[in-house]
């Protein structure tokens, strides 16, 4: 039978409705992915209890292909169809990269992104980053029983528009729907929940096994700013073991090795540098091929001598990212680690001394970025209560557009979490009406007035049709980077006409509250202010239509009838200067009756005059 | 009759509960969805109701509501393990039938 998890208070789902959503950390080296479950955020492991998954892809001979442990192990023995660190390649082209010559992979130079030649055919970095989720999906599908709904994916802060589309790419390929993208040090410090945190600027210090990047946020209103970022794309948790090495070497004094040993001396020395993160010295003992035996001790204080200078190497950039953000160190208001080598007491005794505050560290640095995509990914998915919802990324005010009157109809409301695709019917106002203005305006106040214009065109070549006959869709479509694009396209026709605004662009966060304490205060008013604008609205709408009417078919009517009608007409067109919108409602509902009998005679006449002159086999069609 | 959990699922509520941070116990329910007719419901207790009946398990408190018990009187709660996929178990003995999935049951 299907297993169950706790739900939050009245949070429970109806069978099959529980939403699977899943957080992946898509990494240079590693890769994971994480779930909530029972309100907790874990991260899946495969069947031998692995929770990373190496992030290479192995292309074999037979035409299968490997990800993971298995391709690694591959990478010395097949290097042109072992592929690593595809992530560094995304939406990169060949100039981007540098220090191709290094890499052993025939890369060929495409436009927008490199690709790489390998066995199984020309590979784009996109094609690789999509087998490595592909079987991440496959792994959470068998975890959770059942198919995923969506995936929240982390990308470094420093991705541009290529690279995060490029990533996008790599899920779509690999069969997820991705809910968002998002900056991994943001998902680092939302599963620290500092986004329940005090509002501040809080610093994320990630090292990586072969990268280091900084990243300095600001927390306002339970969201996060990423104010600037720095970093050292060759520098990472290998440099360390590499720097052990090296004082191998010259302690035991050993002459040029081959390469099989130094690959044993290099494991030896990660384990020597593992083991010292909670012991004081670590013994390290290797036969080598040629008979030799090293056995050297290392201590905590001698490793804290070998990698001060790489330490020091990192403490340049947050010192850059903190100057480019404008602040000082003690203006940050927490430090959050991420990366396996962060474990090393060295780097976190040097951070907290450079912060002089203690980072945050009991979370698992490799996992930690995984669970905040998870946690995030579980909201998206709408399986946490309102009151619980994230702010991260939303619209700050409603976005609509103006309608007849100068009244403001809201399409996306505020709060709405980004991206957002909202569509809504419009329709003409006037017979053989052609073109069509379509304001754009954002606010919460019901008339146009009172909010901000964000952006007018036009849609035109509207064919001529009767008042309420073309079917105009307008879409509004927010993307996760609070882009806005609006589109307006007449169904029968298909023309169609579009414009891209920034929503937030010039409003301060004053002016948002601001805007927002109005539209609460004066609620009421304007929607009295709405009703009145939508009786004249009808109202108008009613009285050129008779107008119309009249002018045409005025002969159907005896002068006592006209009459009638004329001075309902002339009451309503008089009550409509007023302000009181019942009394406008009313007198458009007298006229409506008053003119049921002229608009039946005149059905009658058109039905008449359709038929005069047709013989009956016209009619039989 | 009662409510009761294996010493698995005790295990697991306590250190939701604890992770969570909040919460005085676990409530069972049951409600009419479902492609079988009933189907269970599995929360975290913030606030207990006046009309709720209160069990104890293995220092798990279980909260019920009167008209979700005749359902389940008798229900052992189990935490399992099925391949990667892990979560709660309902051993109830008034089920007669059960869709296909175990999400929902008829008695």
């Amino acid at each position: 039978m299907a297993l169950l998890q706790i739900a939050e208070p009245g949070m429970s789902t109806a069978p099959h409705q529980h939403k699977l959503a899943v957080g992946i950390d898509l990494g240079t080296t590693n890769s994971l992915v994480a779930t909530v479950r029972s309100s907790m955020s874990t991260v899946l492991h495969d069947e031998e209890g692995h929770a990373l998954l190496p992030s290479v892809v192995h292309y074999r001979a037979d035409g299968s292909i490997e990800v993971g442990y298995a391709a690694q192990a591959q990478q010395s023995h097949d290097p042109h169809n072992t592929i690593v660190s595809a992530k560094r390649f995304m939406g990169r082209g060949l100039k981007d990269i540098g220090d191709t010559v290094q890499l052993p992979y025939q890369f060929i130079d495409t436009p927008g992104m490199v690709q790489i030649q390998t066995r199984a055919g020309i590979k784009s970095p996109v094609e690789v980053s999509a087998e490595i989720l592909k079987v991440l999906k496959q792994r959470a599908e068998h975890a959770l029983g059942g198919e995923l709904a969506g995936a929240v994916i982390t990308v470094p802060a420093y991705f541009d528009d290529a690279q995060r589309q490029a990533t996008k790419d790599a899920a779509r390929l690999a069969g997820l729907n991705v809910l968002r993208l998002l900056n991994e040090p943001t998902a680092a410090a939302v599963a620290y929940g500092l986004d329940n945190a005090a509002e501040g600027v809080y610093v994320i210090y990630d090292l990586g096994g072969g990268t280091f990047d900084v990243s300095v946020l600001r927390l306002s209103k339970g969201v996060f700013e990423v104010l600037a970022t720095n970093g050292d794309s060759a520098l990472g948790g290998d440099d360390f073991d590499r720097r052990i090495f090296c004082w191998m070497l010259e302690e035991a004094k050993l002459s040029p090795i081959s390469p099989e040993d130094t690959r044993q001396l290099l494991t030896k020395s990660r384990e020597a540098k593992e083991w010292l993160t909670d012991h004081a010295e670590a013994r390290i003992t290797s036969l080598l091929k040629n008979g030799e035996l090293v056995d050297l001790t290392l201590t905590s204080s001698k490793l804290k001598e070998l990698s001060q200078h790489l330490i020091a190497k990192t403490l340049a950039p947050i010192r850059k990212a903190l100057r480019d953000a404008g602040l000082s160190i003690d203006e940050v208001k927490g430090v959050v680690m991420v990366g396996g080598a962060t474990r090393m007491p060295q780097v976190r005794h040097a951070v907290a001394d450079f912060f002089g505050q203690d980072p945050l560290t009991n979370l698992d640095p490799d996992k930690v970025v995984a669970l905040g995509a998870a946690i995030q990914a579980n909201v998206l998915a709408g399986n946490r209560g309102e009151d619980d919802l994230l702010l991260l990324d939303v619209i700050p005010l409603s976005l609509g557009l103006e309608t007849m009157g100068g009244l403001a109809e809201r399409i996306i409301p505020r709060n709405a979490t980004l991206p957002v695709a909202r569509a809504q019917d419009f329709t003409t106002f006037k017979d053989g009406q052609t073109a069509m203005s379509i304001h754009v305006v954002q606010g919460e106040r019901e008339l146009v007035s009172d909010c901000r214009s964000l952006a007018r065109f036009e849609l035109r070549g509207i064919p001529p049709m009767a008042a309420g006959a073309a079917r105009i869709r307008v879409t509004f479509q927010v993307d996760a980077d609070g882009l806005l694009s609006v589109s307006a396209r007449e169904q029968t026709s298909g023309v169609e006409a579009h414009i891209v605004v920034k929503p937030s662009y010039g409003l301060s966060e004053d002016e948002i509250i601001n805007m927002l304490e109005t539209s609460f205060k004066s609620a009421e008013t304007d929607k009295q202010a709405r009703a009145l604008q939508e009786a004249r609205v009808e109202s108008q709408r009613l009285l050129e239509a008779i107008a119309a009417a009249l002018a045409k078919d005025g002969a159907l009517l005896s002068a006592n009838e006209k009459q009638t009608i004329n001075e309902k007409m002339q009451a309503l067109s008089e009550l409509a200067k007023t302000e009181d919108s019942h009394a406008i409602h009313d007198a458009v509902e007298a006229l409506n009756r008053a003119t049921e009998e002229f608009a039946a005679r005149r059905m009658d006449a058109s039905v008449k005059q359709a038929l005069a002159g047709q013989n009956l086999k016209t009619l039989e069609l | 009759m009662a409510i009761t959990l294996t010493e698995n699922a005790a295990n697991r509520v306590q250190k939701f509960l604890a992770n969570r941070g909040k919460g005085v116990g676990l409530r069972l329910g049951v409600k009419t969805t479902g492609c079988s007719g009933m189907a269970y419901t599995l929360e975290f207790v913030d606030e207990v109701k006046p009309e709720d009946l209160e069990f104890e398990s293995l220092g798990v408190k279980v909260i019920i509501d009167p008209k979700s018990l005749v359902y389940i009187d008798g229900t052992e709660l189990d935490f399992v393990k099925e391949g990667l996929n892990e979560g709660f178990k309902f051993n109830n003995p008034n089920v007669k039938d059960e869709c296909g999935c175990g999400e929902s049951f008829t008695i």
